[in-house]
């Protein structure tokens, strides 16, 4: 089963995350910024990793190139999570190794479409 | 609702559109025509079929048999059709064509686009291969005011999200106000729309090497699916490919097509033995 880490500021965000994640027969755990999710990947590195863009201490996309400079067997899959929607935004995301985007608000539908995407599930 | 009318809208819809509604659907006809009875200025159904039966005017069959009609879609649907499109049926029909150099694909429910769009979408990242062929893709649809919003090609940020890698959104749509996204005019451009009932005769839309008729037949019942699946028979090229929905087949259907070696594809039946399919 795969295990997804999911990464926000929000402690709603993330319960709704991780429910709607749960029902898809992933495996969660949670981190409340991008220094928390870092320390989890050096301890135990996920496959999945949803991300929220703004959040304090360290953003998602602080996070996302600290990872993706880590020297690792295998990269976590990471989803963009986040209100963020403007298409310069997205672009940088794309170009920073984000695998998956997602606008919010969202809903199963769309996790499940974008999981599916990756071949999370 | 008194069963003579669920009779008279049964019936209505059946010679329209082909939907087969069983009494089970009833909860469909009063979430669905509600709508359409205030339109008119009416408070209930019953309303709007008494007006029915007293005066139809084609402009209300329309609205009635539209707002019946079922158009859940969303990119590359299901995937793996999609996937034997690129790999497997592509390849082959470019080999066959080399020298006409021309492909017609034809999306026989094409609803709000979003199906002809990715085939448009997948065409478009083989370019370097297409370079110099030309490729008509054609929307058919029963429903006007859904081929209006395909035309537009304008989707939701939901929309958007379903399906559609988000590498192709950032390359294919163009961002809008409102949190919507606009499909590229080059993509747009791609596909031409027609209204067009597969119940009625569609000889005239010429032949085709591909077509997607997906999860349409579904609604249909027995004697109609056979019906379209013939007369689509007819409009596919002899070494064609058609593409059905998941939950659909020819199997027990019609002898016209055989499940071809792609999976969910079928192509005619060759003369030899009666007729062909993709699956």
């Amino acid at each position: 089963m795969s295990v997804c880490l999911v990464v926000d500021d929000s402690r709603v965000i993330r319960k709704l995350a991780i429910r709607m994640l749960n029902d898809l027969e992933i495996e969660t755990c949670e981190a409340r910024n991008g220094a928390e999710a870092l320390k989890h990947c050096m301890t135990a590195m996920p496959d999945i990793i949803l991300l929220d863009w703004n959040m304090p201490i360290l953003d998602g996309m602080g996070f996302l190139k600290r990872l993706r400079a880590m020297k690792v067997p295998v990269q976590p899959k990471v989803l963009f999570c986040t209100t963020e929607s403007e298409f310069t935004r997205i672009s940088a995301a794309i170009a920073e190794g984000a695998d998956e985007y997602i606008m919010k608000p969202f809903d199963e539908d769309v996790l499940a479409s974008k999981l599916r995407l990756i071949d999370a599930i | 609702m008194e069963s003579q009318d669920f009779i008279f809208l049964a019936g209505l819809l059946k010679t329209q559109s082909g939907l087969a509604l069983t009494m089970d659907k009833t909860y469909l006809l009063n979430s669905r025509l509600q709508p359409v009875a205030e339109q008119y200025g009416l408070k209930t159904i019953s309303e709007l079929i008494a007006r029915m039966r007293a005066t139809l005017t084609p402009q209300l069959r329309q609205d009635v048999v539209e707002a019946m009609t079922t158009n859940e879609t969303s990119f590359f649907r299901d995937v793996k059709p999609f996937e034997h499109l690129k790999d497997h049926v592509l390849p082959e029909l470019l080999e066959r064509r080399k020298q006409r150099r021309q492909l017609r694909i034809l999306c026989a429910a094409a609803s709000s686009g979003q199906e002809p769009y990715s085939i448009a979408m997948l065409m478009a990242e083989q370019s370097a291969r297409l370079a110099g062929w030309n490729v008509e893709i054609l929307g058919i649809d029963l429903d006007t005011r859904i081929l209006k919003r395909a035309e537009e090609g304008v989707y939701s940020q939901f929309e958007v999200q379903r399906g559609l890698p988000v590498q192709m959104m950032v390359k294919y749509f163009d961002e809008r106000p409102n949190q919507t996204w606009a499909i590229k005019p080059q993509i747009r451009k791609m596909v031409r729309y027609r209204q067009c009932n597969l119940l009625h005769p569609f000889a005239d839309l010429g032949q085709f090497d591909i077509i997607f008729c997906r999860n349409v037949l579904i609604y249909f019942d027995h004697p109609t699916k056979r019906d379209v699946l013939d007369r689509l028979d007819g409009q596919l090229a002899r070494d064609g490919f058609l593409f059905l929905g998941g939950a659909e087949t020819v199997i027990d259907v019609t002898q016209r097509f055989v499940s071809s070696l792609h999976r969910g594809a079928y192509t005619p039946r060759p003369a030899t033995e009666t007729v062909r399919a993709v699956a």
